[in-house]
């Protein structure tokens, strides 16, 4: 692998890897709010997670795009053509994977648990900490399954990044480019590369979460 | 004797329907107390409110002379602790569901294997840590659920069934292990076996739909009855 291409593999997985920690940052604890708490309206928050699972990665650039561009009202922050907006928007795009699939896992999980947990001493965050820990096999495949759809997305990469070589320039972009420009070979070897970094994720956590 | 929890007209609703009535009674320090009654008389319930689980709907709860029932619950659950009739455990190792309340309390590594080792030794299943929860039997889940609280060195124990799914052989464990316990912590066993209760308590208290209709010596209690139901009661009719 050249160097070139080492950086861009690196690239793409540090961005990709922080807007998964960000979208962790707020999906965990709306995960256990959904998965735990009963309240008036949870069942459509549910409902409109899940609709919003397959929301088109071109849909989620444009806008953003609109908001982050010079004219756009977020246009002042100046993170257009930045790797931070390729992290907000692919936070944004696995919010909803994230927190489907970790609400269902939490859900499934023995709600009796948490007197459990209590009557052994914990507090009410704690507790719901013991229930987040039993669900953590769903968890742990939602955050791959997250991190799966981020790397491998092109459309806001491309929109709000802008794919300039150095900066911005991840695999799913530069695969997008090398066949416009007829770069066949560099298309097809980051497309394996990334084809191994999603199923080796995968393969790993599967034999990890065996008991 | 002095009294480690008092109930002071404690009621329960579900709903609108009442699961426990104006229920007084205080339970003594160092005692085994038997909460007595057929199915659906309230006991859980009432043991729920106790390990201060649920709020009652009306009524004290007085914990060593202090209302309970604050801001911080917390603290009053690292020193009660119930054992559940369904016993409950986390996908894990038998040495984990007994490490999880100690890590809380902070122990450190050494002191909870320690801990673990003393209480699986009480229990006879030293040889369990590691097996998974999921593949030991019934009555091994109930000794674990016991081992679990045990280890937590809780001031007041609340047992809610523990025989109540358990073969005889079973069922004498636990109860030798009931009677072992006794001797260093406070206890409260509901059960509906009477014999159980004879055996085990030095008082015992009748529940029936949602009222205590009689508390007294273990002895009192099924020679001289006070109460025309209780009489009916030790003679198992309600059975
Ligand atoms: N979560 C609940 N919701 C509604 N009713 C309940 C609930 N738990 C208990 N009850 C009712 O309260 C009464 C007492 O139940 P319980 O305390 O479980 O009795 P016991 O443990 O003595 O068998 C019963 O009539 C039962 O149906
Ligand atoms: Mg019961």
């Amino acid at each position: 692998m050249s160097e070139q291409l080492f950086d861009l593999v690196v690239r793409s997985l540090w961005i990709s890897g922080t807007a998964l920690l960000l979208a962790l940052t707020w999906s965990l604890p709306l995960s256990l709010l959904l998965g735990l708490k009963k309240f008036r309206g949870r069942k459509i928050l549910i409902s409109a997670f899940n609709s919003l699972l397959g929301i088109p990665t071109v849909a989620l650039g444009l806008t953003l795009y609109l908001l982050f561009s010079h004219a756009g009202p977020l246009g002042f922050l100046g993170i257009l053509y930045t790797p931070v907006a390729i992290i907000i928007g692919q936070a944004l795009l696995i919010t909803p994977i994230i927190v489907s699939l970790l609400t269902s896992a939490i859900e499934s999980v023995d709600p009796n648990l948490k007197d459990l947990a209590k009557t052994l001493g914990a507090s009410e965050r704690q507790a719901s900490l013991a229930i987040l820990g039993e669900a953590k096999k769903g968890g742990i495949l939602a955050g791959v399954a997250a991190f799966n759809r981020a790397i491998s997305e092109l459309g806001i990469a491309l929109m709000v990044g802008g794919n300039l070589a150095g900066a911005t320039r991840v695999m799913s972009t530069e695969i997008a480019r090398g066949v416009t420009t007829g770069e066949m070979a560099l298309s097809i070897q980051l497309t394996i590369i990334l084809l191994l970094i999603v199923f080796g994720l995968t393969v790993l956590v599967n034999l990890a979460g065996k008991d | 004797m002095n009294v480690i929890m008092e109930l002071k007209k404690v009621t329960r609703e579900y709903e609108g329907k009442s699961a426990l009535c104006g229920i007084n009674l205080k339970i003594k320090h160092g005692e085994v107390f038997s909460l007595i009654g057929p199915n659906g008389a309230g006991k859980t319930t009432l043991l729920r409110i106790m390990a201060f689980l649920d709020k009652p709907t009306n009524g004290k709860i007085i914990y060593k002379g202090k209302e309970a029932w604050g801001p911080n619950l917390t603290k009053y659950r690292k020193k009660v602790t119930m054992v559940f009739q369904r016993p409950l455990f986390f996908n894990s190792t038998v040495f984990d569901n007994i490490a999880y309340g100690l890590k809380l309390r902070g122990y450190s590594s050494e002191e909870i294997e320690q801990k673990v080792d003393n209480v699986l030794r009480l229990v006879k299943m030293e040889d369990f840590q590691e097996r998974s929860i999921k593949k030991i039997s019934g009555g091994e889940q109930q000794r674990v659920a016991m081992a679990r609280a045990i280890a937590l060195n809780p001031e007041l124990l609340l047992l809610d069934e523990p025989t109540a799914n358990l073969d005889p052989a079973n069922t004498k464990l636990i109860e030798k292990i009931i009677k072992k316990i006794s001797k260093i912590t406070t206890v409260v066993v509901a059960t509906h076996n009477l014999f159980q209760a004879k055996r085990l308590s030095d008082r015992i208290g009748c529940l029936l739909s949602g009222r205590l209709i009689d508390v007294g010596n273990t002895r009192d209690i099924f020679s001289r009855p006070r109460d025309e139901r209780t009489k009916k009661f030790v003679r198992g009719e309600f059975f």
